[in-house]
């Protein structure tokens, strides 16, 4: 679905990562750890288009991201759900109108009402539907975040901190929703920095988990 | 056509993706409304002053002055030798002499309703009317030098082309008025697009975000523009009609200054404004919103 082949990518003359390499099967299931600022988001941001490799391949559905035009980035993110680390709402329309703004821009929007419905009460949020995103708290805004990232029934979820700033029950029940979307045949790719979230669902899903340390990408697997 | 419709129909949800913008949309109205009141009134005059150019090229044309010489005695044999030589000359389809009425007439503002005009040598006025073809000018003057000494032929050239010119000048100043104005309009609405993208950038980047095409994009920012500037225009366009038509009229044969305003085909003028308003809003926020968001990542 998604391959990283030998990608370099930094922030000015700063290289954050070089040689990394990553593939993400049909209906696998990864976690990216690594310490606050070892470029976990930008990796991720390099799976879902919005940055270009500066040196290696990255493959989007079998092509080349280097090679996608604007159009053709706007289609792929069709394909992938993203849960950003910082949401990014429009705060001028309704959480329902945000759930449904990828189906909104695809032209879709009329499909959305039956779905939407549903897809509210599954992340909690049947009776925020009528509020705008500021009037949420941080862990409502990221079951919404997590709602617009499925609404398209994409191939791929990639989530990006999505417990970063909620309590543990409630980190639980959004990973239960992922680990649930991946039982549906969905590849799943989580950023975080949070071990022992790691830990506790480790039993439940058949997870690789990564590490990005110091410009390289590792297997984990005795610290956990 | 379709582009035109679909944008007017609209899609209320995809219209709803970009928050309004009060500031430069007011603005927007406001440039279309007082761009198409400059321009129907520009309008007015081009089409007043082609009105006048062609009424003097043509109806003009046509028609010349004979002057005989102020000498009592030989005045009838004077005009009668002039009319011989006239009703002989192939292209004239009219010669009459002026009456003593209609000369005492002509000469009214000047001397007053009072004057002798018997007790005065006045020269004899012959008006003459060409047909469609026109006669053969310096012939028929050399003729009439021959038979009638001291006659003049005037066919009214020497102030009759620089007016011809000056009105057509004007027409031609009205309708360079009109683009200039709707060049100043695209710059306008250019500019307030671009301010309301970059007003709307975090927008524009959630759009992309969730997979938004930048026509898709583009689309909610021109269907706002074309529709606030064909507003704003429609609004501009009955101001200055109203404008126009608050001017003094005069008869039709009154002259350039009474003769402003809107007659038969003129109306289409006014009426096409608004939708050439809307058009330039349209193509002007097109390219300034897909330029600009090739621009942005
Ligand atoms: N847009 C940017 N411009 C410059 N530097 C950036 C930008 N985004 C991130 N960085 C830097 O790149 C590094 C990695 O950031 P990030 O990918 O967000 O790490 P993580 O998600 O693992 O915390 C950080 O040092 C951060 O300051
Ligand atoms: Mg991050």
């Amino acid at each position: 679905m998604i391959e990283l082949d030998n990608v370099s990518y930094g922030y000015g003359d700063h290289t954050l990562f070089s040689q990394l390499s990553l593939v993400l099967a049909p209906g696998s299931f990864h976690f990216l750890t690594g310490p606050s600022g070892a470029g976990k988001t930008t990796l991720l941001r390099l799976c879902y288009a919005d940055l270009r490799a500066a040196t290696g391949q990255v493959r989007l559905f079998g092509q080349d991201a280097a090679e996608l035009d604007r159009d053709g980035v706007a289609m792929t993110r069709r394909r992938i759900g993203v849960v950003h680390q910082d949401c990014q709402f429009l705060d001028h329309l309704s959480i329902s109108e945000n759930i449904a703004l990828p189906l909104t821009v695809a032209g879709r929007g009329a499909e959305a009402t039956g779905d939407l419905e549903e897809l509210l009460h599954w992340v909690g949020l049947g009776a925020q539907a009528a509020q705008r995103p500021p009037e949420l708290s941080g862990g409502e805004r990221q079951r919404a975040a997590l709602a617009r990232a499925v609404i398209m029934s994409p191939e791929v979820i990639i989530a990006d901190e999505p417990t970063g700033n909620v309590d543990w029950e409630m980190s639980q029940r959004l990973l239960t929703l992922l680990v649930e979307l991946n039982r549906m045949g969905k590849t799943v790719l989580i950023a975080t920095h949070d071990m022992m979230m790691i830990r506790s669902l480790k039993s439940d899903v058949n997870a690789r988990v990564l590490r990005l340390k110091d410009g390289a990408l590792m297997q984990a697997g005795a610290e956990l | 056509m379709k582009v035109f419709l679909d944008l007017i129909v609209g899609d209320p949800q995809a219209d709803r993706a970009v928050p309004p913008t009060g500031m430069t949309a007011q603005l927007t109205v406001f440039v279309a409304g007082v761009m198409a009141f400059l321009a129907v009134l520009a309008l007015a005059l081009s089409l007043a002053a082609g009105r006048v150019a062609d009424r003097w090229a043509e109806e003009l044309a046509q028609a010349s002055t004979l002057r005989l010489p102020a000498s009592p005695d030989q005045a009838d044999a004077q005009l009668r030798a002039a009319m011989n030589v006239l009703e002989t000359t192939p292209g004239v389809a009219m010669a009459r002499a002026l009456t003593p009425a209609e000369q005492q007439a002509l000469l009214e503002p000047w001397f007053g309703p009072d004057l002798p005009l018997d007790s005065l040598p006045i020269p004899q006025l012959v008006e003459i009317i060409a047909d469609s073809d026109g006669y053969d000018q310096a012939g028929l003057a050399a003729r009439l030098a021959a038979e009638v000494p001291g006659a003049v032929l005037d066919d009214h050239t020497r102030w009759r082309a620089p007016l011809v010119a000056a009105a057509g000048r004007l027409r031609l100043m009205g309708w360079v008025v009109i683009v200039a104005i709707g060049a100043g309009m695209a710059a306008m609405i250019t500019l307030a697009a671009h301010a309301a993208l970059a007003a709307n950038e975090q927008v524009i980047r959630v759009l992309r975000l969730v997979g938004a095409r930048d026509i898709y994009i583009a689309r909610a920012f021109v269907r706002r523009f074309t529709l606030r500037a064909g507003g704003g225009a429609v609004a501009g366009a009955v101001l200055g009609v109203g404008a126009v038509l608050l001017l003094p009229r005069g008869d039709v044969a009154g002259g350039f200054l009474t003769g402003l305003g809107f007659a038969g085909a003129g109306w289409i003028g006014p009426l096409v404004i608004p939708p050439l308003a809307a058009i330039v809003a349209f193509f002007a926020t097109r390219a300034a919103a897909l330029r600009r968001l090739r621009e942005q990542t």
